[in-house]
């Protein structure tokens, strides 16, 4: 049963980690645009973002 | 870069949301905001998912400045028509959900191991642990269900949140007296897993109605509010059109709305009054004659006395009759309502009973809420609270996909249950946009001359010319002088000769033939042969079709018209409906609410702001997308594109919506009628219980799915 005190905490930990993952995630607004994170990907930056007009 | 990067070392940057048009890839996003940032306007975000962009900006920019900026880079932008924060309600949904989810599932994997054999110390320590992570998780999750369930008992209602709240904090202080005592049996898994699920059917709902809000918000443009009125010593002022007494005298430009309701004092112009009466042909007016607010001045400038104050105009008197119609809409519940204003009493009574039951019968208090807390938790509304949502949720985002918007998973429900359909002709049935019919010349030479002419100027039939040439790939010719005559049209000189567009007294003074109505246009190069461009106004290709099948649908079509019966006849005989013609506003709205008095369930399609009271007024309105504000304002459902055929989709899709409901509710009220005996006879273990809960849900959510191909 010893096995079983190490394992539970550690279940919990992990899927704690990733709720709050989740939670950072949508709060700090990485869901807003899901559209447009697939297309900006394709945007061709230099090394400086913003200087570069095509 | 300078000015924006000097204020934002300074910390003091004003922030402007716009809505932006023609936002189509990659490219567009990294143009706009490239280009902001070249032309020093700002830092801009866009946000590609609603079409909105964000720009970080020195706080003196004014906004009209940024939309230039904009349109420099071939981008229409305006304004947000509501600037309400949107996505927060979904946004809190989702962690909820996260959260109940993540409970859920390690509340389970502990009760498997109760489940299959663990007892004594094990099973109490694992209760415990239970207890542990779904007591704050329910406090946390189950926030939107008590809130609402707290609101509607204060106003001595009920709703489906009361069963939903009872239950939980019922099972909740039953598992924990369980656990304390170091009894067999906990609930919190059944507890948390219904949350989960009532969660995600709240989720699905919120969004699709944020995604049809956002796609309806970022259509909607703000009216310029500010007029120009000339002073009495000449000087030109800029007012709000709240301010204009009768009397005043206010400068119109080329291109403008015209703000105000009056009488034109000086200036010969066109106006395109299609918003106020759907007559898409433009009307010519010179001294004398009267403008209403809300109409386009398209040629030449004007000046206009202001015969009305603004909250006396048309514009006004069609939005007070709308207000009007909106509270008189039929008092409509929504299926979800209804079946919780049954629902929500039955299930209280019957855990109730079972408790008294089970106490007369000699059960110990324990044992009897025991029996009447599993009553309640099988009882909740679980596959009953996904049953509407979901199928609402996969029927619109299928007719989304076909160019249908809905606004409100109810629109969806009211036409189901329409049975008749009005249709308005300019804009609805037609196109709504002229389009040359006959005697556009033929030669090379003449048409690339034409489109130049063309695009020299506004007027709709200009405009109309230019869109058909460009289409056909035509260029512009260059022309040495290229001007527009105020009133009559355009004049330009292409290798020394001299070549019009415009009304015919002016372009072909001698030539006296037929090019005299409003509907024409005359084009003449030299002293050559004179064309004489007619347009009409095109209806929609597959208008007959769409008619067809709205009627095999077992629809009463028939055809609302403010415009005049000779347009209005020849369109009704070929598409084979009744019709009326010439109707105000105001003899709109009467017809409907006429229909709705006799217990008729209208759809009303219409687009002008004619159309507005009569939407509103209806059991459901559908608008196409290009309509006026006013009308995509007052319409439940929007359809993009140049076809009619979305208009039946609708309604096929709607039917088929219902049917799945239906259906999800039978197989909900089933798996009740089945579950419910058990659990009063005291024989529903735990795993039964959420084994039957899951089942259940997760059938009512194939079930939906199968609507994913309903807009056919």
């Amino acid at each position: 049963m010893s096995v079983v005190a190490v394992l539970i905490p550690i279940a919990l930990l992990l899927g704690l980690l990733g709720l709050a993952a989740f939670l950072w995630a949508s709060s700090s607004g990485q869901f807003d645009d899901l559209d447009g994170a697939a297309l900006r990907i394709l945007i061709d930056d230099g090394p400086q973002a913003g200087q570069r007009d095509e | 870069m300078s000015a924006a990067t000097a204020n934002s070392v300074a910390g003091t940057l004003a922030h402007t949301e716009l809505v932006v048009d023609g936002l189509r890839c990659a490219s567009c996003i990294a143009k706009l905001e490239h280009g902001l940032a070249a032309q020093g306007v700002g830092v801009a975000r866009v946000n590609f998912t609603t079409k909105r962009l964000q720009i970080a900006h020195a706080p003196g920019l004014a906004t009209d400045a940024i939309i230039g900026a904009v349109k420099r880079l071939g981008f229409e932008a305006h304004v947000l028509a509501d600037a309400a924060p949107t996505g927060s309600e979904s946004k809190r949904l989702a962690q909820a959900l996260a959260v109940a989810s993540f409970a859920a599932m390690n509340v389970m994997l502990l009760s498997v191991s109760v489940w299959s054999g663990a007892d004594g110390a094990t099973r109490t320590l694992f209760h415990w642990l239970s207890a542990l992570i779904a007591l704050p998780a329910i406090a946390y999750a189950g926030r939107p269900f008590f809130v609402s369930a707290w609101r509607a008992l204060r106003q001595g209602r009920t709703n489906m949140d009361v069963p939903i709240s009872i239950g939980v904090a019922l099972t909740c202080a039953m598992s924990l007296y369980e656990t304390v005592t170091g009894g067999p049996h906990a609930y919190f898994d059944g507890a948390i897993m219904l949350l989960a699920f009532l969660l995600g059917g709240r989720l699905l709902d919120s969004v699709m109605r944020q995604r049809a809000q956002d796609a309806v918000t970022s259509l909607l443009r703000k009216l310029p509010d500010d007029v120009r009125v000339l002073g009495p010593e000449g000087e030109i002022r800029s007012m709000p059109v709240a301010a204009i007494v009768p009397g005043m005298r206010v400068l119109v430009p080329a291109g403008d709305r015209i703000g105000v309701d009056g009488i034109v004092e000086a200036g010969t112009s066109d106006v395109d009054r299609s918003i106020v009466t759907g007559e898409s042909v433009p009307e010519p007016v010179t001294i004398g004659g009267t403008v209403l607010a809300g109409t386009f001045n398209l040629t030449s400038p004007l000046t206009i006395i202001a015969t009305a104050a603004a909250s006396d105009t048309v514009i006004a008197d069609i939005a007070r009759l709308m207000a009007a119609a909106g509270q008189h809409k039929s008092r409509y519940v929504r299926i979800a309502d209804r079946a919780s204003r049954l629902y929500a009493p039955a299930v209280h009574l019957l855990a109730a009973l079972s408790l008294a039951g089970w106490l007369i019968a000699g059960a110990g208090w324990h044992q009897a809420l025991l029996i009447a807390v599993a009553v309640l938790i099988i009882t909740c509304p679980c596959a009953l609270g996904l049953a509407v949502p979901v199928a609402q949720v996969v029927a619109s985002g299928a007719l989304m996909r076909r160019g249908v918007l809905v606004r409100d998973g109810a629109a969806l429900e009211k036409l189901a249950a329409a049975d008749t359909v009005l249709l308005d002709k300019t804009g609805t049935v037609t196109l709504g946009q002229l389009v040359p019919m006959a005697g556009v010349p033929e030669t090379p030479r003449e048409r690339s001359i034409l489109l130049a002419l063309a695009l020299a100027t506004r007027h709709p039939h200009a405009r109309a010319i230019a869109a058909m040439l460009e289409a056909e790939g035509v260029r512009p010719a260059t022309a040495s002088d290229l001007h527009e005559v105020v009133g009559s049209g355009v004049e330009g000189e292409f290798d020394r000769d001299v070549a019009r567009l415009g009304r015919q007294a002016w372009t072909a003074p001698r030539d006296r033939t037929q090019c005299t109505d409003a509907v024409t246009t005359c084009f003449a190069i030299g002293d050559g042969s004179v064309h004489n461009i007619r347009f009409a106004d095109a209806p929609r290709p597959d208008a007959i079709e769409a008619t067809a099948r709205l009627k095999t649908l077992g629809l009463d079509v028939q055809f609302l018209s403010g415009d005049s019966w000779t347009v209005v006849e020849p369109l009704a005989r070929q598409l084979g409906i009744f019709a009326r013609a010439h109707l105000s506003p105001a003899d709109k709205h009467e017809a409907v609410q006429r229909l709705e008095r006799a217990g008729k369930r209208v759809l009303m399609v219409g687009d002008g702001v004619n159309d507005g009271p009569a939407l509103k007024a209806a059991s459901v309105g559908m608008s196409p997308a290009t309509a006026s504000d006013v009308g995509r304002q007052a319409a439940d459902i929007l359809f993009f594109g140049e076809r009619l055929m979305p208009v039946p989709i609708a309604v096929a899709a709607a039917r088929r919506t219902m049917r799945v409901v239906r259906q999800n509710f039978a197989l909900a009220i089933g798996y009740n009628l089945l579950a419910v005996p058990l659990a009063i006879a005291g024989q529903v273990t735990p795993l039964v219980a959420a084994l039957a809960m899951s089942c259940s849900s997760i059938l009512v959510v194939v079930n939906a799915l199968r609507l994913r191909r309903a807009a056919r």
